[in-house]
């Protein structure tokens, strides 16, 4: 039995790396989508185009527009002259934030009879982006009541208001995708070539020579998985070794225990890849089929949006998402450096489905070839 | 022929599909060195036969054994000791020829010792000894239907099935392709192939003509022709061929061109020739040569099949 598989296995590797468009694939594509992900897709909110109206020109205005810049999430570029103006640059898009000091705010501010008012208009247009700015806003003008009233009363009740942030404290986001931009390439590039190595051999004909020769169902199975199971552990490799030197991402757990658990989640895949093969026809068909599958795998996988934002319904739905849990499991590997007495919901929960992913689509595949 | 002289031995195989009865109660033996040609047109039921034998394809009844190994039981045995080359050359066009040939040794489990002998043969049969390491999508067709033939027999199979071999190949390749399996058979490898080619049959020891889901005639190619062909053929020779057959359809006789000369199906030889030359004649149409001959098997065939 091992001997056959051996031969096949050989015959596979052979075949995947012989041709130069599905080395490309293999190689080069992880890396342009970890850089993609690494510079482009990022969620943080720094340097804001802001526009300041500043009609008190006070010691106080001046001082918490200073403190605005200072916080490096605001950049201030445009100082507009009327209200009106600054509905223009936030109508054009030139400007994230607008942010109104009446004439009076230093004076409400020294008297203390009534609030002091501040204006701060925000596009909402990406309601994310908006909802970032405006904390950031409500946090700086927090301190800054907070310090003028500090001399004044020193006794008034108060609360002191400090957050730290733990696992990922400098709050980039770049750490927090990275580590789940492995688990999105392995799925996509594993997905596709594990239904295609199979589909290609019923497209060319050659499955019936495979049928009449002495190789088992299983034997054809575990042959053809294992250049798919290989792509994606050198796979995950890559990207961790790119993502940690060159993005500075930091590992703060077992790399062992990424493997292990990278080694499970690939049994899900592998076996929806096996599903797939059988039920094209074609490998164009196994490609549209991978990003059909791929698509809705990612969305309820909480990679971008959380699964706790979701409709309830979808919120089941998710539980059928390997990349859910294995999401879970490489965020918590690399930022937080935990193991398996904390993971272990997830590794058993993508062992089992993994398990009975393989089982039927194996199943599948060998009642197809009968 | 039963026994241990017998390498493909069924009763009764029968498969349904649904209600569609594809293969109907048929029963087969070939013996041991044979060459058994399995004909019949598209649809009759040969491929589902050949998948049958060759332990792919459950039989719904009947059964037997291929090699000495049950069907029904035994497929993965009988897998072990059958050879399998089919129309579609199913070898890798993206290995080299040696990559292909080291893969099917693999799985079919080549000694390690006899591996290297075993390459070398199908180098020097398949007559590409030179090119083991040119990607085996560019070779010329002939070439690697012969590799293909080669990877099917590396493990010495007792029985060889092709299916369709020569489709799709030159006359010359196909020639020498047929002299490949002769030998083969001589050194006592049992074979059975199903063509398309009438022609191709007469190289076979033995024929079955499948129609139908039935086996509706057996022998050997001179039984078939002499058994079953009621009218005569009639070969005529005349210096306008094409004339001449224009005057006898006219005339209500059946015929056809064959290479330079007409074949004429008749009822009786003797006293068609003498109407069939007054016809010519008088239509100013110099008669050479009119003989009867022996009826081709696609003559035997189509006889057959318009009876069934």
């Amino acid at each position: 039995m091992f001997e056959r598989i051996k031969y096949l296995a050989i015959k596979e590797f052979i075949q995947l790396f012989r041709d130069r468009k599905r080395r490309v694939l293999i190689i080069i594509s992880p890396l342009i989508q970890l850089f993609l992900f690494g510079y482009v897709a990022t969620l943080d909110v720094d340097n804001v185009s802001t526009a300041l109206l500043d009609l008190d020109r006070s010691q106080e205005s001046r001082e918490l527009v200073r403190r605005m810049e200072a916080s490096g999430y605001f950049t201030i570029t445009n100082r507009p002259a009327s209200q009106k103006e600054s509905g223009y640059l936030l109508d054009k898009g030139a400007v994230l934030v607008a942010i109104q000091i009446d004439n009076g705010f230093s004076k409400d501010i020294k008297r203390k009879a009534a609030p002091a008012q501040l204006q701060v208009l925000v596009d909402g247009t990406d309601s994310n982006s908006a909802l970032i700015a405006m904390s950031h806003v409500a946090s700086i003008v927090g301190r800054f009541s907070h310090d003028l009233a500090a001399p004044a009363t020193i006794n008034a009740p108060q609360t002191d208001f400090r957050t730290r942030v733990w696992y990922n404290p400098d709050l980039k986001s770049r750490n927090f995708l990275l580590p789940g931009v492995i688990a999105l390439i392995m799925l996509l590039t594993c997905l596709m070539t594990t239904s295609m190595a199979v589909v290609r051999e019923r497209e060319i004909g050659t499955i019936e020579q495979l049928m009449v020769t002495p190789i088992r169902p299983l034997e054809l199975v575990l042959a053809k998985m294992s250049p798919s199971a290989a792509i994606g552990f050198g796979q995950m490799i890559l990207v961790t070794a790119v993502g940690v030197l060159w993005f500075h991402v930091p590992i703060k757990g077992s790399l062992p225990f990424l493997f292990l658990c990278t080694g499970v989640y690939l049994l899900s895949i592998l076996g929806i890849g096996l599903f797939i093969s059988t039920i094209s026809k074609t490998q164009q068909q196994a490609m549209m089929a991978s990003f059909f599958f791929f698509q809705p795998t990612v969305l309820l996988s909480g990679f971008v949006t959380p699964i706790e934002n979701m409709p309830l319904g979808f919120q089941y739905v998710t539980y059928f998402s390997p990349l859910r849990y294995f999401l879970v499991i490489v965020r918590g590997i690399f930022l937080k450096g935990v193991g398996l007495d904390v993971l272990w919901p997830q590794v058993l929960a993508l062992l089992l489905l993994g398990v009975a992913i393989f089982a039927l689509s194996a199943m599948r595949f060998k009642k197809r070839l009968a | 022929m039963h026994g241990p002289d017998t390498a493909v031995d069924v009763h009764d195989l029968s498969r349904t599909f649904g209600s569609f009865i594809a293969v109907d109660k048929i029963s087969l033996q070939v013996a041991k060195g044979e060459i058994f040609g399995f004909l019949g047109p598209n649809g009759a039921g040969k491929s589902t036969t050949i998948r049958m034998l060759c332990g792919l394809l459950m039989p719904t009844g009947g059964g037997g054994t291929v090699g000495g190994y049950d069907v029904r039981t035994e497929p993965e045995a009988v897998k072990n000791v059958i050879g399998y080359m089919s129309q579609k050359f199913s070898l890798y066009d993206d290995l080299t020829v040696e990559e292909n040939i080291n893969f099917f040794g693999g799985v079919y489990r080549v000694p390690r010792d006899k591996k290297e002998s075993r390459k070398a043969w199908v180098l020097e049969m398949a007559g590409i000894g030179d090119k083991k390491s040119v990607l085996t999508g560019t070779l010329p067709t002939g070439f690697k239907q012969r590799l293909a033939l080669g990877c099917a027999v590396l493990h010495e199979p007792p029985v060889l099935f092709l299916d369709e071999p020569t489709s799709g190949v030159d006359p010359l390749s196909r020639r020498s392709f047929w002299n490949l399996i002769r030998e083969m058979a001589e050194s006592g490898t049992t074979i059975f192939v199903t063509t398309h080619h009438m022609e191709e049959a007469d190289y076979c020891d033995r024929l079955a003509l499948i129609y139908k889901g039935r086996i509706i005639a057996e022998g050997a190619p001179m039984e078939l022709r002499q058994h079953y062909m009621k009218r005569d053929i009639l070969e005529i020779e005349a210096d306008k061929t094409v004339e001449a057959l224009e005057v006898l359809l006219r005339e209500g006789v059946d015929n056809a061109i064959f290479g330079s000369t007409l074949h004429a199906t008749v009822e009786d030889a003797e006293t068609s020739a003498r109407r069939i030359r007054e016809v010519l004649e008088s239509s100013g149409i110099a008669v050479e040569r009119i003989e009867k001959v022996m009826p081709s098997l696609e003559d035997v065939f189509v006889t057959l099949i318009e009876a069934s």
